[in-house]
């Protein structure tokens, strides 16, 4: 456990040093979301119906963003070879590694969420709403988007791989995330039904995400 | 205790690198692998660090700790030093203490055994080539595992670093310890030698 812990902590610190990459997502966030009015326009009716699935979207690419380094880092300068060789099964060690990537990049994006709803005209109950799906959303995001780190891991230049490979699994979690969100802001639905939906997918690809992630690292390693 | 390993055969890319290679090394005992670039010395390490698998043949460890495989019994020194770079050489250290676990050593120890103890709060990007090499050798001492498989280990040591890895290498094999160690250059310690053929 102490061991989990351990790795847990380290990627942690990584993260948060010099040139690691909690900062980057939330600044990317903030960019693509800081972007979209500009695009749209000023209509403030408009900009409030697209809002849950402009950050929807955005938190989506921010999370890719530095998921590519996920395993690749570790390969590059042989830690994973102990990391594999370690008493700590290589499935544990995987879920350790993902669950540190999500605290460190995807716990930013929700808690900066809330800003970033004002500027998309989204009022209190919307930008709670979106938030709560992003909470329950994201760990399905970083969980799916680990399998495609370790099967891109020997590959130099993996990260453009990696969202060819990720994006289309994370197809189902963007549709039930923004419909959770336009339910609690515009009905007809309710929420619970695609909120739960959303939850099921986080805790199904919690399984198996650590089991598909360590069987690929195991095959690809050389 | 006995690492053993017949008829190993290992292929890289679709070439064989070695076939029919047999090797023992009993507890004290170094086993030295030499050969031309190319031979296979690193593979052969994998091969043992359950980071490869071999085409054929076995590698055993008996008389170990019966719960534990062999790469989890072993420390690997590989060309690549695990080491990151936006961390301090202490935290570098202090994290493989606590991921590898087991039997541990005093962190600070360790670090004034490699002679690094005055550069523990550096962060490890400003470290030298010897430097990184001799934190990698600290993380040997600071958790006890019976196997050594070491990959060049004396590279980028300077003379007074070679000294002193021969010194902890004596250490371990006087405490049961068991070394396979991939060299071009003599390890300074009396070894078995293992010569690997020439690229095939």
């Amino acid at each position: 456990m102490s061991a989990l812990a351990a790795l847990i902590r380290r990627d942690i610190r990584i993260a948060l040093r010099v040139g690691g990459g909690a900062l980057i997502g939330v600044l990317f966030f903030l960019t693509v979301t800081v972007l979209m009015p500009f695009a749209v326009g000023p209509d403030l009716a408009l900009l409030s119906r697209l809002g849950p699935a402009i950050l929807w979207l955005g938190a989506l690419l921010a999370s890719l963003l530095t998921l590519d380094r996920l395993f690749a880092a570790d390969h590059e300068d042989g830690s994973l070879d102990l990391i594999v060789m370690s008493r700590t099964p290589l499935e544990l060690a995987c879920a350790a590694k993902a669950l540190a990537h999500w605290i460190a990049a995807g716990l930013p994006l929700i808690i900066a969420t809330p800003v970033l709803g004002l500027l998309l005209n989204l009022d209190g109950t919307a930008t709670l709403a979106v938030a709560a799906t992003l909470l329950a959303g994201t760990p399905a995001l970083t969980f799916t988007g680990m399998i495609g780190a370790a099967l891109a891991v020997t590959l130099h230049r993996g990260g453009l791989l990696l969202a060819v490979l990720v994006l289309p699994l994370s197809i189902p979690v963007l549709i039930f995330g923004v419909a959770a969100s336009q339910a609690a802001i515009s009905g007809p639905l309710l929420f619970g039904t695609p909120f739960s939906i959303l939850c099921a997918l986080s805790l199904a690809s919690l399984v198996i995400g650590p089991f598909a992630a360590a069987a690929s690292l195991r095959h690809g390693l050389d | 205790m006995r690492l053993s390993g017949r008829n190993l055969k290992c292929v890289r890319g679709g070439r064989e690198v070695f076939a029919g290679l047999d090797l023992s090394a009993t507890a004290g005992e170094a086993l030295a692998v030499t050969g031309p670039n190319g031979a296979g010395k690193t593979s052969l390490l994998r091969v043992l660090a359950g980071l490869l698998v071999p085409a054929e043949g076995m590698v055993a460890l008996d008389g170990g700790d019966a719960e534990l495989s062999l790469p989890e019994q072993a420390h690997y020194l590989g060309h690549r030093d695990a080491l990151k770079p936006a961390l301090s050489v202490a935290e570098n250290l202090s994290f493989w203490r606590e991921f590898l676990g087991g039997e541990t050593e005093d962190a600070g120890r360790c670090l004034a055994a490699v002679a690094l103890d005055h550069a523990a709060h550096l962060p490890a990007a400003y470290l030298s080539a010897g430097q990184r090499r001799r934190l990698s050798i600290a993380r040997l001492l600071s958790v006890r595992r019976p196997v050594w498989l070491l990959d060049e280990p004396t590279s980028a040591l300077d003379a007074a670093g070679q000294a002193l890895f021969v010194g902890l290498m004596r250490d371990h094999l006087a405490s049961g310890g068991l070394i396979v160690a991939a060299t071009h250059l003599p390890l300074g310690i009396d070894a078995r030698d293992l010569r690997m053929g020439g690229a095939a």
